[in-house]
Protein backbone atom coordinates (compact mmCIF):
# COMPACT_ATOMS: atom_id res chain seq x y z
CA UNK A 1 0.00 0.00 0.00
CA UNK A 2 1.06 3.56 -0.61
CA UNK A 3 1.73 5.67 2.46
CA UNK A 4 -1.41 7.63 1.61
CA UNK A 5 -3.63 4.68 2.47
CA UNK A 6 -2.30 4.64 6.03
CA UNK A 7 -3.51 8.22 6.53
CA UNK A 8 -7.06 7.08 5.72
CA UNK A 9 -7.20 4.19 8.19
CA UNK A 10 -7.91 4.04 11.90
CA UNK A 11 -8.50 1.39 14.52
CA UNK A 12 -12.13 0.32 14.52
CA UNK A 13 -12.22 -2.10 17.44
CA UNK A 14 -15.56 -1.33 19.06
CA UNK A 15 -14.28 -0.47 22.54
CA UNK A 16 -11.44 1.62 21.11
CA UNK A 17 -12.96 5.02 20.51
CA UNK A 18 -10.53 7.60 21.85
CA UNK A 19 -9.82 9.70 18.76
CA UNK A 20 -6.52 10.79 20.25
CA UNK A 21 -5.31 7.18 20.29
CA UNK A 22 -7.03 5.19 17.54
CA UNK A 23 -5.44 7.30 14.79
CA UNK A 24 -2.85 7.35 13.32
CA UNK A 25 -1.89 3.70 13.62
CA UNK A 26 1.76 3.14 14.41
CA UNK A 27 3.88 1.38 11.82
CA UNK A 28 6.02 -1.47 13.10
CA UNK A 29 8.51 -3.73 11.35
CA UNK A 30 7.77 -2.11 8.03
CA UNK A 31 9.52 -2.75 4.77
CA UNK A 32 9.40 0.37 2.63
CA UNK A 33 10.20 0.74 -1.05
CA UNK A 34 10.02 3.59 -3.54
CA UNK A 35 8.00 2.92 -6.67
CA UNK A 36 8.08 5.62 -9.29
CA UNK A 37 4.68 7.05 -10.24
CA UNK A 38 3.64 9.68 -12.75
CA UNK A 39 3.08 13.07 -11.16
CA UNK A 40 -0.45 14.41 -11.36
CA UNK A 41 -1.28 17.76 -9.86
CA UNK A 42 -5.04 17.17 -9.77
CA UNK A 43 -4.60 13.90 -7.93
CA UNK A 44 -2.19 15.40 -5.43
CA UNK A 45 -4.44 18.36 -4.67
CA UNK A 46 -7.35 15.97 -4.28
CA UNK A 47 -5.33 14.00 -1.72
CA UNK A 48 -4.13 17.07 0.13
CA UNK A 49 -7.81 17.90 0.68
CA UNK A 50 -8.36 14.60 2.44
CA UNK A 51 -5.20 13.89 4.38
CA UNK A 52 -4.83 14.59 8.06
CA UNK A 53 -1.67 16.71 8.09
CA UNK A 54 -0.61 16.28 11.74
CA UNK A 55 -0.97 12.50 11.40
CA UNK A 56 1.10 12.53 8.24
CA UNK A 57 3.83 14.60 9.90
CA UNK A 58 3.85 12.31 12.94
CA UNK A 59 3.99 9.15 10.84
CA UNK A 60 6.68 10.33 8.48
CA UNK A 61 8.85 11.48 11.36
CA UNK A 62 8.44 8.08 13.04
CA UNK A 63 9.59 6.48 9.80
CA UNK A 64 12.52 8.88 9.47
CA UNK A 65 11.06 10.54 6.38
CA UNK A 66 11.75 14.28 6.26
CA UNK A 67 10.77 17.30 4.23
CA UNK A 68 7.27 18.19 5.42
CA UNK A 69 6.41 21.42 7.23
CA UNK A 70 4.85 20.79 10.67
CA UNK A 71 1.65 22.60 9.72
CA UNK A 72 -0.20 22.44 6.46
CA UNK A 73 0.62 25.44 4.27
CA UNK A 74 -2.40 27.45 3.13
CA UNK A 75 -1.63 26.95 -0.53
CA UNK A 76 0.27 23.79 -1.28
CA UNK A 77 -0.19 24.29 -5.00
CA UNK A 78 2.20 27.25 -5.24
CA UNK A 79 5.10 25.33 -3.75
CA UNK A 80 6.52 22.99 -6.42
CA UNK A 81 9.17 21.55 -4.08
CA UNK A 82 6.54 20.62 -1.51
CA UNK A 83 4.25 19.18 -4.20
CA UNK A 84 7.11 16.99 -5.36
CA UNK A 85 7.94 15.85 -1.84
CA UNK A 86 4.27 15.05 -1.15
CA UNK A 87 4.12 13.02 -4.34
CA UNK A 88 7.18 11.04 -3.28
CA UNK A 89 5.84 10.47 0.21
CA UNK A 90 2.17 9.77 -0.42
CA UNK A 91 2.20 8.05 -3.79
CA UNK A 92 5.67 6.64 -4.34
CA UNK A 93 6.42 5.26 -0.88
CA UNK A 94 5.06 1.73 -0.74
CA UNK A 95 4.69 -0.32 2.40
CA UNK A 96 5.38 -3.85 1.25
CA UNK A 97 5.22 -5.65 4.60
CA UNK A 98 4.72 -4.80 8.23
CA UNK A 99 1.97 -3.97 10.62
CA UNK A 100 -0.01 -1.02 11.89
CA UNK A 101 -0.53 -1.07 15.64
CA UNK A 102 -3.21 0.87 17.50
CA UNK A 103 -1.87 3.21 20.22
CA UNK A 104 -5.16 2.84 22.08
CA UNK A 105 -5.90 -0.87 22.32
CA UNK A 106 -2.76 -2.44 20.88
CA UNK A 107 -4.57 -4.20 18.04
CA UNK A 108 -2.19 -5.05 15.23
CA UNK A 109 -3.33 -4.78 11.61
CA UNK A 110 -0.99 -6.73 9.32
CA UNK A 111 0.22 -5.56 5.91
CA UNK A 112 1.08 -8.47 3.65
CA UNK A 113 2.40 -8.04 0.13
CA UNK A 114 1.27 -4.44 0.24
CA UNK A 115 -2.32 -5.17 1.30
CA UNK A 116 -3.49 -3.95 4.72
CA UNK A 117 -5.83 -6.27 6.56
CA UNK A 118 -8.38 -4.33 8.59
CA UNK A 119 -10.59 -7.32 9.43
CA UNK A 120 -11.43 -7.84 13.08
CA UNK A 121 -12.49 -10.92 14.99
CA UNK A 122 -16.21 -11.23 15.77
CA UNK A 123 -15.79 -10.16 19.42
CA UNK A 124 -13.92 -6.97 18.50
CA UNK A 125 -16.65 -5.57 16.24
CA UNK B 1 -28.00 -3.79 -25.01
CA UNK B 2 -24.63 -3.96 -26.73
CA UNK B 3 -21.51 -2.93 -24.92
CA UNK B 4 -19.37 -0.55 -26.92
CA UNK B 5 -16.51 0.04 -24.56
CA UNK B 6 -14.16 -2.95 -24.56
CA UNK B 7 -14.37 -5.09 -21.44
CA UNK B 8 -11.14 -5.28 -19.44
CA UNK B 9 -8.47 -7.79 -20.43
CA UNK B 10 -8.61 -10.67 -17.94
CA UNK B 11 -6.45 -13.06 -19.92
CA UNK B 12 -3.90 -13.15 -17.08
CA UNK B 13 -6.45 -15.01 -14.92
CA UNK B 14 -6.62 -18.77 -15.26
CA UNK B 15 -9.37 -21.14 -14.19
CA UNK B 16 -7.39 -21.93 -11.01
CA UNK B 17 -7.68 -18.24 -10.02
CA UNK B 18 -11.44 -18.54 -10.23
CA UNK B 19 -11.45 -21.21 -7.54
CA UNK B 20 -10.45 -18.44 -5.17
CA UNK B 21 -11.89 -15.28 -6.71
CA UNK B 22 -15.32 -14.57 -8.17
CA UNK B 23 -15.34 -15.14 -11.91
CA UNK B 24 -17.12 -12.30 -13.73
CA UNK B 25 -20.58 -13.43 -14.74
CA UNK B 26 -23.80 -11.89 -16.10
CA UNK B 27 -24.18 -9.76 -12.97
CA UNK B 28 -20.71 -8.27 -13.45
CA UNK B 29 -21.38 -7.63 -17.15
CA UNK B 30 -24.73 -5.96 -16.52
CA UNK B 31 -22.96 -3.69 -14.03
CA UNK B 32 -20.39 -2.79 -16.69
CA UNK B 33 -23.21 -2.01 -19.14
CA UNK B 34 -24.91 0.19 -16.55
CA UNK B 35 -21.67 2.09 -15.86
CA UNK B 36 -21.22 2.55 -19.59
CA UNK B 37 -24.74 4.00 -19.86
CA UNK B 38 -23.86 6.29 -16.99
CA UNK B 39 -20.62 7.46 -18.62
CA UNK B 40 -21.99 10.83 -19.82
CA UNK B 41 -23.36 11.58 -16.35
CA UNK B 42 -20.16 10.45 -14.63
CA UNK B 43 -17.81 12.33 -16.94
CA UNK B 44 -19.75 15.51 -17.61
CA UNK B 45 -21.70 16.07 -14.41
CA UNK B 46 -20.34 14.13 -11.49
CA UNK B 47 -16.61 14.20 -12.30
CA UNK B 48 -15.84 11.94 -9.34
CA UNK B 49 -12.75 12.46 -7.17
CA UNK B 50 -13.17 9.41 -4.95
CA UNK B 51 -14.60 6.07 -6.07
CA UNK B 52 -15.12 2.99 -3.92
CA UNK B 53 -15.90 -0.52 -4.98
CA UNK B 54 -16.86 -2.90 -2.20
CA UNK B 55 -16.29 -6.55 -3.10
CA UNK B 56 -13.71 -6.10 -5.87
CA UNK B 57 -13.41 -9.77 -6.85
CA UNK B 58 -11.35 -10.02 -10.04
CA UNK B 59 -11.15 -6.23 -10.31
CA UNK B 60 -13.13 -6.18 -13.55
CA UNK B 61 -15.53 -3.46 -12.40
CA UNK B 62 -13.01 -1.02 -10.93
CA UNK B 63 -10.76 -1.52 -13.96
CA UNK B 64 -13.67 -0.78 -16.29
CA UNK B 65 -14.70 2.28 -14.31
CA UNK B 66 -11.16 3.67 -14.10
CA UNK B 67 -9.90 2.60 -17.50
CA UNK B 68 -12.87 2.69 -19.83
CA UNK B 69 -15.72 4.72 -18.36
CA UNK B 70 -13.64 7.56 -16.92
CA UNK B 71 -10.45 6.78 -18.82
CA UNK B 72 -8.20 9.77 -19.29
CA UNK B 73 -10.78 11.95 -17.55
CA UNK B 74 -9.93 10.16 -14.29
CA UNK B 75 -6.40 11.48 -14.69
CA UNK B 76 -7.71 15.01 -15.33
CA UNK B 77 -10.03 14.84 -12.33
CA UNK B 78 -7.29 13.34 -10.14
CA UNK B 79 -9.65 10.51 -9.27
CA UNK B 80 -8.66 8.08 -6.54
CA UNK B 81 -10.02 4.54 -6.40
CA UNK B 82 -10.50 2.46 -3.27
CA UNK B 83 -11.43 -1.20 -3.44
CA UNK B 84 -12.14 -3.62 -0.64
CA UNK B 85 -12.88 -7.30 -0.31
CA UNK B 86 -13.23 -9.74 2.57
CA UNK B 87 -11.40 -12.27 0.47
CA UNK B 88 -7.64 -11.56 0.64
CA UNK B 89 -7.07 -13.24 -2.73
CA UNK B 90 -9.26 -10.73 -4.52
CA UNK B 91 -6.96 -7.79 -3.84
CA UNK B 92 -3.71 -8.93 -5.51
CA UNK B 93 -5.86 -10.18 -8.38
CA UNK B 94 -7.47 -6.75 -8.68
CA UNK B 95 -4.03 -5.11 -8.72
CA UNK B 96 -2.93 -7.52 -11.43
CA UNK B 97 -6.04 -6.70 -13.46
CA UNK B 98 -5.33 -2.99 -13.17
CA UNK B 99 -1.72 -3.49 -14.24
CA UNK B 100 -2.73 -5.79 -17.09
CA UNK B 101 -4.97 -3.06 -18.40
CA UNK B 102 -2.29 -0.40 -18.20
CA UNK B 103 -3.68 1.44 -15.17
CA UNK B 104 -1.37 3.09 -12.65
CA UNK B 105 -1.46 1.36 -9.27
CA UNK B 106 -0.72 4.47 -7.21
CA UNK B 107 -4.30 5.58 -7.87
CA UNK B 108 -5.69 2.34 -6.45
CA UNK B 109 -6.02 1.65 -2.74
CA UNK B 110 -6.72 -1.98 -1.88
CA UNK B 111 -7.89 -2.90 1.59
CA UNK B 112 -8.90 -6.24 3.00
CA UNK B 113 -11.91 -5.43 5.12
CA UNK B 114 -15.62 -5.83 5.70
CA UNK B 115 -17.34 -3.20 3.51
CA UNK B 116 -15.10 -0.16 4.24
CA UNK B 117 -14.60 -0.65 7.98
CA UNK B 118 -11.42 0.95 9.27
CA UNK B 119 -11.58 3.90 6.86
CA UNK B 120 -11.52 7.13 8.86
CA UNK B 121 -14.99 8.72 9.02
CA UNK B 122 -13.54 12.18 8.38
CA UNK B 123 -11.96 10.91 5.16
CA UNK B 124 -15.18 9.45 3.82
CA UNK B 125 -17.32 10.99 1.14
CA UNK B 126 -17.21 8.82 -1.94
CA UNK B 127 -18.62 10.24 -5.15
CA UNK B 128 -19.11 6.84 -6.74
CA UNK B 129 -19.88 3.73 -4.74
CA UNK B 130 -20.30 0.34 -6.42
CA UNK B 131 -21.25 -2.99 -4.90
CA UNK B 132 -22.05 -6.25 -6.62
CA UNK B 133 -22.90 -8.10 -3.41
CA UNK B 134 -23.36 -11.75 -2.63
CA UNK B 135 -27.06 -11.71 -3.53
CA UNK B 136 -27.83 -15.40 -4.09
CA UNK B 137 -30.53 -16.90 -1.87
CA UNK B 138 -28.92 -19.51 0.40
CA UNK B 139 -29.29 -20.82 3.92
CA UNK B 140 -28.20 -18.26 6.54
CA UNK B 141 -25.28 -20.47 7.62
CA UNK B 142 -23.68 -20.15 4.22
CA UNK B 143 -23.18 -16.37 4.32
CA UNK B 144 -19.52 -15.58 4.03
CA UNK B 145 -16.69 -14.69 1.76
CA UNK B 146 -16.69 -17.62 -0.62
CA UNK B 147 -15.81 -16.49 -4.12
CA UNK B 148 -19.30 -17.52 -5.24
CA UNK B 149 -21.67 -15.05 -3.64
CA UNK B 150 -23.93 -16.31 -0.87
CA UNK B 151 -26.52 -13.95 0.46
CA UNK B 152 -28.49 -15.97 3.02
CA UNK B 153 -32.24 -15.47 3.45
CA UNK B 154 -33.71 -13.78 0.35
CA UNK B 155 -30.09 -13.09 -0.59
CA UNK B 156 -30.42 -10.04 1.63
CA UNK B 157 -28.16 -10.68 4.61
CA UNK B 158 -25.05 -8.92 3.33
CA UNK B 159 -27.03 -6.27 1.43
CA UNK B 160 -29.07 -5.34 4.52
CA UNK B 161 -25.92 -4.90 6.58
CA UNK B 162 -24.51 -2.54 4.00
CA UNK B 163 -27.55 -0.29 3.41
CA UNK B 164 -27.22 1.72 6.67
CA UNK B 165 -23.54 2.37 5.89
CA UNK B 166 -24.28 3.89 2.48
CA UNK B 167 -25.57 7.31 3.61
CA UNK B 168 -22.59 7.70 5.95
CA UNK B 169 -19.97 7.17 3.24
CA UNK B 170 -21.58 8.82 0.23
CA UNK B 171 -20.51 12.39 -0.57
CA UNK B 172 -23.25 15.00 -0.96
CA UNK B 173 -23.35 14.50 -4.70
CA UNK B 174 -22.43 10.84 -4.52
CA UNK B 175 -24.11 7.98 -6.37
CA UNK B 176 -24.33 4.33 -5.42
CA UNK B 177 -24.73 1.49 -7.95
CA UNK B 178 -26.02 -1.77 -6.50
CA UNK B 179 -26.55 -5.14 -8.20
CA UNK B 180 -29.72 -6.98 -7.16
CA UNK B 181 -31.84 -9.88 -8.29
CA UNK B 182 -35.63 -10.17 -8.22
CA UNK B 183 -35.56 -12.35 -5.05
CA UNK B 184 -33.82 -9.51 -3.16
CA UNK B 185 -37.00 -7.41 -3.72
CA UNK B 186 -35.46 -4.33 -5.36
CA UNK B 187 -38.59 -2.20 -4.84
CA UNK B 188 -38.52 -2.88 -1.12
CA UNK B 189 -34.83 -1.88 -0.98
CA UNK B 190 -35.62 1.32 -2.89
CA UNK B 191 -38.35 2.12 -0.30
CA UNK B 192 -36.01 1.44 2.64
CA UNK B 193 -33.35 3.69 1.17
CA UNK B 194 -35.84 6.49 0.56
CA UNK B 195 -37.73 6.30 3.85
CA UNK B 196 -34.84 5.60 6.21
CA UNK B 197 -31.85 7.24 4.54
CA UNK B 198 -33.24 9.86 2.15
CA UNK B 199 -31.65 8.22 -0.86
CA UNK B 200 -33.61 8.03 -4.09
CA UNK B 201 -33.26 4.86 -6.13
CA UNK B 202 -33.97 4.08 -9.75
CA UNK B 203 -33.31 1.08 -11.95
CA UNK B 204 -30.69 1.92 -14.58
CA UNK B 205 -30.36 -1.53 -16.16
CA UNK B 206 -32.10 -4.90 -15.95
CA UNK B 207 -31.74 -8.20 -17.72
CA UNK B 208 -32.86 -11.79 -17.51
CA UNK B 209 -29.83 -14.08 -17.36
CA UNK B 210 -30.63 -17.78 -17.06
CA UNK B 211 -32.74 -18.23 -13.96
CA UNK B 212 -31.81 -14.82 -12.54
CA UNK B 213 -33.52 -11.52 -13.20
CA UNK B 214 -30.83 -8.93 -12.57
CA UNK B 215 -31.14 -5.24 -11.74
CA UNK B 216 -28.72 -2.38 -11.36
CA UNK B 217 -30.17 0.23 -9.03
CA UNK B 218 -28.68 3.70 -8.74
CA UNK B 219 -29.13 5.71 -5.54
CA UNK B 220 -28.43 9.37 -4.86
CA UNK B 221 -29.35 11.86 -2.18
CA UNK B 222 -32.80 13.38 -2.29
CA UNK B 223 -31.90 17.05 -2.63
CA UNK B 224 -35.49 18.20 -3.03
CA UNK B 225 -36.19 18.09 0.71
CA UNK B 226 -33.01 19.67 2.04
C1 LIG C 1 -20.65 -11.20 -6.59
S1 LIG C 1 -18.90 -10.98 -6.23
C2 LIG C 1 -18.55 -9.53 -7.24
C3 LIG C 1 -17.12 -9.45 -7.73
C4 LIG C 1 -16.84 -8.37 -8.76
N1 LIG C 1 -17.10 -7.03 -8.21
C5 LIG C 1 -17.69 -8.59 -9.99
O1 LIG C 1 -18.66 -7.82 -10.17
O2 LIG C 1 -17.39 -9.50 -10.76
C6 LIG C 1 -18.99 -10.35 -4.56
C7 LIG C 1 -17.64 -9.99 -3.93
O3 LIG C 1 -17.88 -9.34 -2.68
C8 LIG C 1 -17.01 -9.83 -1.70
N2 LIG C 1 -17.67 -9.59 -0.41
C9 LIG C 1 -18.71 -10.26 0.14
N3 LIG C 1 -19.07 -9.70 1.31
C10 LIG C 1 -18.24 -8.64 1.50
C11 LIG C 1 -18.10 -7.67 2.54
N4 LIG C 1 -18.88 -7.68 3.62
N5 LIG C 1 -17.14 -6.73 2.42
C12 LIG C 1 -16.32 -6.71 1.34
N6 LIG C 1 -16.42 -7.60 0.33
C13 LIG C 1 -17.36 -8.55 0.41
C14 LIG C 1 -16.80 -11.28 -2.08
O4 LIG C 1 -15.60 -11.80 -1.51
C15 LIG C 1 -16.75 -11.18 -3.61
O5 LIG C 1 -15.46 -10.92 -4.07
ZN1 LIG D 1 -7.59 0.31 18.88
Amino acid sequence: MRLLTHNMLQCHVKSCNDPALNFPLQFQEVELEQIEAEENEALLLNLVGKIDWPALVQTTSELGITGLPPTKPDVVKNDPALMKRLHEILLETNVAQGKMVCRGCGHSYPIKDGIPNMLLAEHEI
Amino acid sequence: MASYLPTPDLSHLKSADYHNVYEPAEDSFLLLDALELEAPFLNDQLQPRWCLEVGAGSGIVSTFLAGQVLGSRAVDFGTCFVVTDLNPRALPVTQATWARNGLALHRLHCIQTDFIRGWRPAAQGFDVLVFNPPYVVTSPEEVGSQPRGRGGIDGRQVIDQFLPIVPTILSDRGVFYLVLIEQNRPQEIISIMRDQYGLLGSIVAQRKAGIEYLYIVKFSRDTSTT
